[in-house]
């Protein structure tokens, strides 16, 4: 493997330390460390307010942070400010192309703000930009939102960037171009593109080679997807409902072993509040209780975990629970 | 009336020019459902939304929503439902009361029912102690659970919900789904959009909308049997990309 043209290979792509942001009484980033590796697909994972954004606005070089430090591309993002924005490529999370330009006015603006041409740089975007094409007269405002995505990728990739920061790219966007996008990122990252990104779809976690769940400011946790949902710790059923999930639901919660329940899909996921009982006891009892509740016959078999399990496990509990609270 | 459906579309259409947004939409809501209303963007969903909430005239079809024509007799649709979506639901700067007591008034509500139902919304939500907080210093997910229980202060007969999860943590997200069975149960209807495939599932029926035409619908479980998929999500990468989807499986 040969590193990209500056920098040595082993250079992380990005090192973080410590790193703090406060709004006024708000904290948004407190002490995050992390590294992405060149190359790496790295994911950060969390909802809206965790604290996404402003840490890639710090790692764009847009916004300064309090405390800690953070590199990009073995450059300090305070110091060399610079020198990173010819070699960064950023997409924030907000819409931020020119609605009234068209696609091909777009992506020509953006390249001359990085002293090139849509011509010199066409090979880069291509992949993209087939897809782009038969609407490049179109205004960026009336795309829908999979084009806006696609277009917005492009104008950040225009300038041949060694890392690119994707603020939640597929926020919003349906289910079928979210498989597009992704799939899009992995040529990407096979060009030897660094990608950070973040999302709040826990399912996209798997699509990343490392990530970093994340919520309230903090980091919760930073592996591979597959390791995150291994960390669950405990043993995790899926129990098969239909028409009356919410009734099953209502019944398990007056259940005195239930630890969580949570409607996973199709199915309820259930832990049991009993560390040191084995699992085939859990599933009888909890067989027997429901049946002694009116659903007999439901399927319950242990299952494996997902990031999502992982995530919710790690979660602090909100401070207000609906229902049952009551003054928080 | 009491029996008859939440929705009745016949024949549902809006054209834009020569685009044709929503193509000939039929379907029946029942009282007490959980509808999911699903489609990739720019499928149509939202202008078949605008419609039945008495906000854009079809070009041709019907719709009975809570008994009013949609077409003849838009303010009483208007009066009968209730809305929320991420993009617009509650105003930032009022407190949490002062949302509450706005909506109730909009809604020609009395001070004294706008009163106890304040004060019972508070309790259910566990937010006794933000009443008097702007909604703007409130995180997403309990701003979300309080603008689902604001959008349904005048008992509509039927709510609906557009992208009310997106961007909450997946516990509250949980929690605001229980919200919504609970709506349900009490008689409300839900007619309700997402992008998270698992919220699909929790659905009593589901439509997937593709190109402006209602492409499936049915209950999630009957849905997977009868395309053969394991998940909803599946089906919906299969339908909303109908090049990829064999003709004889689409659903005329």
């Amino acid at each position: 493997m040969t590193g990209p043209s500056t920098g040595s290979p082993a250079q992380a792509a990005v090192l973080v330390e410590g790193l703090g942001k406060r709004f006024g009484r708000t904290q948004a980033l407190e002490s995050v460390s992390f590294e992405v590796k060149r190359g790496e697909l790295f994911g950060f994972i969390g909802p809206d307010g965790a604290g996404k954004t402003t840490l890639f606005r710090i790692l764009a070089t847009l916004l300064v942070p309090d405390a800690g430090r953070a590199q990009v591309l073995g450059r300090d993002v305070v110091r060399s400010l610079w020198e990173l924005r010819d070699r960064v490529g950023y997409m924030p999370g907000r819409f931020s192309l020119y609605p009234d330009l068209s696609v091909e006015e777009n992506l020509r603006f953006f390249a001359s703000v990085f002293g090139t041409t849509l011509e010199r740089e066409r090979d880069q975007i291509a992949p993209i930009y087939r897809q782009l094409e038969p609407f490049k007269d179109r205004r960026a405002a009336a795309l829908s939102g999979g084009m806006k995505q696609k277009l917005a990728l492009c104008c950040a990739l225009v300038h041949r960037p060694e890392i690119l920061l994707l603020d939640e790219p597929t926020t919003g966007v349906d289910a079928v171009s979210r498989r597009e996008f992704w799939d899009l990122l992995g040529r990407f990252t096979s060009a030897g593109i660094t990608i950070v990104v973040s999302t709040p779809y826990m399912d996209e976690a798997n699509r990343c080679d490392r990530v970093a769940l994340i919520q309230g400011g903090r980091l919760l946790a930073v592996d591979t997807p597959r390791a995150i949902a291994q960390s669950f710790d405990r043993p995790l059923l899926a129990i098969g409902v239909a028409a009356d999930r919410y009734r099953v639901l209502v019944a398990l919660r007056q259940y005195a072993h239930a630890g969580t329940v949570y409607p996973f899909g199709a199915v309820l996921h259930y832990t049991d509040a009993r560390r040191d009982v084995p699992v085939n006891q859990v599933v009888s009892d909890l067989r027997e209780f429901l049946r002694s509740s009116g659903f007999a016959d439901l399927e319950i078999a242990e299952t494996p975990a997902t990031v999502e399990d992982a995530f919710m496990a790690r979660m602090a509990a909100p401070a207000a629970v609906a229902g049952e609270a009551g003054h928080g | 009336m009491a029996d008859e459906d939440a929705i009745v579309a016949k024949d549902l259409t809006r054209t834009f020019g020569r685009f044709v947004a929503v193509d000939h939409i039929s379907f029946d809501v029942h009282a007490g459902e959980v509808f999911g209303f699903l489609g990739a963007n720019g499928a149509g969903k939202t202008t078949a939304i605008r419609m039945l909430t008495g906000l854009l005239a079809p070009s041709a079809g019907t719709a009975r929503v809570a008994g009013h024509d949609i077409s003849r007799d838009s303010e009483a649709v208007k009066r009968s439902i209730g809305y929320m979506s991420q993009r617009f639901s509650l105003y930032e700067d009022l407190t949490v009361r002062e949302n509450i007591r706005l909506y109730g008034g909009i809604y020609d509500l009395t001070t004294a029912q706008i009163r106890e139902r304040t004060d019972r919304m508070l309790v259910r939500l566990g937010m006794t102690d933000v009443g008097g907080r702007s909604v703007r210093d409130l995180p997403l997910g309990w701003r979300q659970k309080l603008a689902l229980s604001v959008a349904l202060v005048h008992d509509p007969r039927i709510v609906f919900l557009d992208e009310p999860t997106s961007g909450v943590d997946p516990i509250t997200r949980r929690q605001f789904w229980e919200l919504i069975y609970e709506a349900a149960a009490a008689g409300t209807t839900i007619l309700v959009t997402t992008h998270y495939m698992d919220e699909a599932e929790y659905c009593d029926r589901i439509s997937i909308m593709v190109a402006g035409r209602i492409a499936a619908m049915g209950t999630p479980a009957d849905l997977k049997q009868k395309f053969q998929v394991d998940t909803i999500d599946e089906l919906f990468v299969r339908l909303a990309r109908p090049e990829n989807t064999p003709a004889t499986e689409r659903s005329s």
